[in-house]
């Protein structure tokens, strides 16, 4: 049961990298999960398929640049510490 | 009455000393430098040290130290509050052995409360020292700490002990408890139910588990398997029953407010969201628990 601390960041990292490398156009528009094809009409209830597309949306914006500086990073301490 | 470990906790004893002073002979007689001093500060007055002390230069020295140790303390008190709110953090640790004694009662026999509602004081929620239904965060960091130390020793009954087990114990319980509270903010957040469930009350809720599972593995200990199932089965129940009526008045408060059921799916997906959250419990439990009891 070696289920640490680091391992969640390191599976919490993997997550993030894969939601970064959805690629807009080849395959969320032809899944139907847009960023242009979310916006319902102005109801009260989301839905949690827009939720999701919001949350995609979201962290590919927010975390492009942040990405890179901690890939960078783990990489580099990967090849040095193994 | 639980076995607890007394562990000092910073704030505390003493909010204004960011370090301990272990030296014994001094500690009295610097006890009194906490406000910025001058550099001309006799501190040696009253210490038995004297020939060490009575140099001015050690003299001066001592009160350099002490000054840039206080203009520290004031430095990180000013920005910390960048980061987490403190005094948030304190109103969770505002607990009183009346109130821990009686929310572990209530944690191990939640059947007969009749009253869950946390009272209010002006828009804030009172202190847990005066309302038993407040969380608090003594009893899970407590709890925690203990389930540790309990691992650790049925580790050692087994002869499976050794020292960085301790840290992996700590390490796997602090993990599967920032997964579950990751899982339920996303969860919370997809079907976008709007709560007062701020995330510390969460970690202290999912942090109520320990105190059950801390005592199956003791009566493991003394009893062998049948106390650990038994014991472990009657707090599976109760933390079970205590979540799903804690968060019930939390994550269906506003349906249960608005008194109709308008939109019946909805209200289904909260209620299915509290019965997973109250179910995960006793899974967890069991899963940190059983390779401890052999």
């Amino acid at each position: 049961m070696a289920f640490t601390l680091y391992s969640l960041l390191q599976a919490a990292l993997l997550c993030v990298n894969a939601i970064a490398v959805l690629h807009e156009e080849r395959f969320l528009k032809n899944i139907g999960w847009g960023t242009d094809q979310g916006i319902g009409g102005f109801g009260e209830e989301p839905g949690i398929k827009s939720q999701l597309m919001n949350l995609i949306r979201s962290v590919r914006t927010v975390m492009r640049v942040p990405l890179i500086l901690v890939n960078s990073i783990v990489i580099l301490l990967l090849l040095l510490f193994g | 009455a639980k076995r607890r470990i007394p562990v000092s906790q910073p704030g505390m004893a003493d909010p204004h000393q960011l370090f301990d002073d272990t030296s014994s002979a001094q500690s009295r007689g610097y006890g009194a430098p906490r406000a910025p001093s001058s550099l001309g500060y006799p501190a040696a007055s009253t210490s038995p040290q004297a020939a060490f002390l009575a140099d001015p230069v050690s003299n001066m020295a001592m009160a350099y130290g002490s000054s840039l140790a206080a203009q520290g303390k004031e430095l990180v008190d000013k920005n910390i509050d960048r980061f987490f709110s403190v005094s948030k953090l304190k109103y969770y640790f505002a607990v009183d052995t009346v109130y821990v004694g009686k929310k572990l009662g209530l944690l191990v026999f939640p059947y007969l409360h009749q009253d869950w509602e946390v009272q209010y004081q002006q828009d804030t929620p009172v202190a847990p020292r005066f309302d038993i239904n407040a969380p608090d965060l003594y009893i899970p960091a407590m709890a925690f700490i203990t389930y540790v130390l309990v691992a650790g020793l049925a580790l050692g009954t087994q002869d499976r002990f050794s020292p960085d087990l301790l840290g992996l114990q700590a390490s796997s319980a602090l993990a599967w408890l920032a997964l579950e509270v990751l899982a339920i903010l996303l969860s919370l957040y997809l079907v976008t139910i709007n709560t007062d469930l701020t995330t510390i009350d969460l970690v202290a809720f999912l942090g109520y588990k320990y105190v059950g599972m801390i005592s199956g593995v003791l009566t493991g200990l003394l009893f062998g398997k049948i106390g650990y199932y038994l014991v472990l089965g009657w707090c599976c129940t109760s933390i079970f029953v205590f979540m799903i009526r804690t968060l019930r008045l939390k994550i269906l408060a506003e349906a249960a407010a608005e008194g109709v059921p308008v939109r019946g799916a909805r209200n289904q997906l909260r209620m299915y969201l509290t019965m997973a959250v109250a179910a995960a419990q006793p899974l967890l439990m069991y899963w940190l628990t059983f390779h401890l009891v052999r």
